[in-house]
């Protein structure tokens, strides 16, 4: 068994991984990244599609691109890389933390870090997850599943595709199955309006002629050895109307119908959860509850962007060096969603400097109003017109907000509203 | 002929309605803002799209099926956006190549693909870290 003792031990090398390793590293840390695949880029490496990176480096790349650049500063850096390694517990051993990991090269190796910083990602909702009746054949993929086939190794799934769900996944395998010339036969979303971007509904499904089946629930998959169709059938005031059932052949369904921070080592080292995120519940230095594991990334709440993954995870690996320094949160607020915000992350802002709280709405609104309150007293108010689920929002806070809360009470909290 | 486009611009998704006026330019309404204009003139009269696709690796390069770890196509994109109504001859283009190891990242692989001047790149180095990096 080897032994490593780095200062910190980041979990993961995806965007969050790579960025909060780099932090760390540049405030003087020695740093450990374990990641799962052989490699660092975690799920960019999949993500064959332009997109990212128009924050970050102010050019539209592919995943793999992304993932490369920062790769590259990594393996220029000091940071060690445990690739191709499981993290299989994480537990406190007095004050260290220790992370078990086995992998094919090395064995098992045992990590011993004073902080540790989570970036694992998500894991895709699958069937089981949304009951979707039916037999069970074969040609049933997540999304994401399907990609990493089509993209990375060279297969082809299927001929004939249902999407299920209308994430920005699903939206984007349904334009790559059509471009290796599958037939894209529908996409069935349950919602009244779809959860992923305009930019692709248009450049992923209009450009092929691929019908969109809003507000429409499937009801059965067909087939004994392999898929043969899907039955969707359309919901009315949230009932279904089996009257109007259709069954729609195909020999393919891909499944885009979210994604579940993955949480398994987070719960055995005893991380609060928040369930409106599914993630860790993290302080305004995106520490969890267990002094000195911290959480950024799609492990955190899930981002549509990774440029965003980059900035969250950078600040989680500045505080993770400032926490190994020594320096502790000052006073704290509580912040919680308000009307129309489904969530809010972290759920605490440091009083004494600014403060990024990133937040989703519950609905689609025009005209909307972002509103900060602190017990009713309004602190903050950003028109911010159009809003959707899919699109991440943010706000920052800082001192001049949070003047007169002596006021306020001990137990005052911060509420982030759209109206 | 009038169209009806969505903007995709920002999230405020304008519905639009674009047709060619009589002196040649193109009429819009609709949008909320000039980049709207702007997006339905491209998308009316030269509509492009930034293509990704993967490529066949050279045979004596490839690595075993089932290998851990092995990448068995080289994720490809047009350096730009590509006139929209050849993506498909693009596609065979592409699905014709044998990419020989190693590759770079952002190397050409379709130097001006079918004289449309927009080249196709590697997005992804293989092996990586490239040797000798």
């Amino acid at each position: 068994m080897t032994t490593l003792k780095p200062d910190a031990v980041v979990v993961g090398g995806g965007a969050a991984g790579m960025a909060a390793a780099l932090e760390l590293e540049k405030a003087g840390r020695s740093c450990v990244i374990v990641e799962r695949e052989e490699g660092l880029g975690g799920i960019l490496m999949q993500c064959a599609h332009a997109g990212f990176g128009l924050v970050e480096f102010d050019e539209e790349l592919t995943g793999p691109e992304f993932a490369e650049r920062f790769a590259e500063k990594v393996l220029a850096s000091k940071v060690t890389v445990l690739d191709g390694a499981t993290a299989l517990e994480l537990r406190d051993e007095g004050e260290r933390k220790v992370l078990d990991c086995c992998s094919a090269k090395r064995g098992v190796v045992r990590i011993e870090a004073r902080a540790v910083v989570l970036a694992m990602g998500c894991r895709e909702r699958n069937r089981g997850n949304v009951r979707i009746p039916g037999s069970r054949p074969a040609g049933v993929y997540t999304a994401g599943l399907a990609q990493r086939l089509v993209n990375i190794e060279g297969v082809v799934p299927g001929r004939r595709v249902v999407v299920i769900g209308s994430g920005d996944i699903g939206l984007i395998m349904a334009r790559r199955m059509s471009w290796i010339g599958a037939k894209v036969e529908a996409v069935v979303e349950i919602l009244p309006y779809p959860s992923g971007l305009t930019r692709n509904i248009v450049q992923c499904l209009e450009d092929f002629g691929i019908p969109l089946y809003l507000g429409h629930q499937t009801t059965r998959i067909f087939g004994k050895d392999r898929v043969e169709g899907v039955e969707i059938a359309p919901l009315e005031n949230g009932a279904l109307d089996l009257s109007r059932a259709r069954t729609i052949p195909c020999d393919t369904v891909l499944l885009s119908v979210g994604l579940v921070p993955e949480n398994e080592l987070s719960r055995g080292a005893g991380v609060e959860l928040n369930p409106a995120t599914g993630g860790p519940k993290v302080d305004s230095t995106l520490m969890t509850n267990v002094p000195g594991v911290f959480a950024c990334g799609n492990v955190l709440h899930v981002h549509d962007l990774v440029d965003w993954v980059a900035e969250e995870a950078r600040r989680a690996g500045a505080h993770a060096a400032a926490w190994l320094r020594g320096e502790r949160p000052g006073p704290e607020l509580r912040v919680k969603a308000g009307a129309n915000v489904r969530y809010v992350a972290p759920v605490k802002v440091d009083l004494s400097r600014k403060n990024r709280v990133y937040f989703r709405s519950l609905a689609v609104l025009h005209g909307a109003t972002l509103e900060a309150r602190i017990d009713r007293r309004v602190v903050r108010k950003i028109r911010k017109g159009h809003v959707q689920p899919s699109e991440m929002q943010s706000i920052e806070l800082g001192p001049e907000d949070f003047a007169d809360l002596a006021e306020a009470g001990s137990d005052a909290v911060l509420e982030i509203a759209l109206v | 002929m009038e169209r009806d486009l969505v903007c995709v611009v920002c999230p405020m998704s304008c519905a639009l309605k674009v047709r060619l006026g009589e002196d040649g330019t193109v009429l819009t309404s609709g949008n909320r803002c000039p980049r709207g204009a702007r997006y339905a003139a491209e998308e009316f009269l030269d509509p492009r799209r930034v293509v990704s696709a993967t490529a066949r690796i050279r045979a004596a390069d490839a690595p075993e099926r089932g290998e851990v770890g092995a990448v068995a196509r080289v994720p490809v994109r047009t350096a730009g956006p590509f006139p929209r109504e050849r993506i498909a001859e693009l596609l065979e283009a592409v699905y014709a190549l044998e990419v020989a190891l190693p590759v770079r990242r952002g190397q050409v692989l379709i130097p001006d693909a079918l004289g449309t001047g927009v080249d196709l790149i590697a997005t992804r180095s293989l092996p990586f870290p490239p040797a000798g990096a």
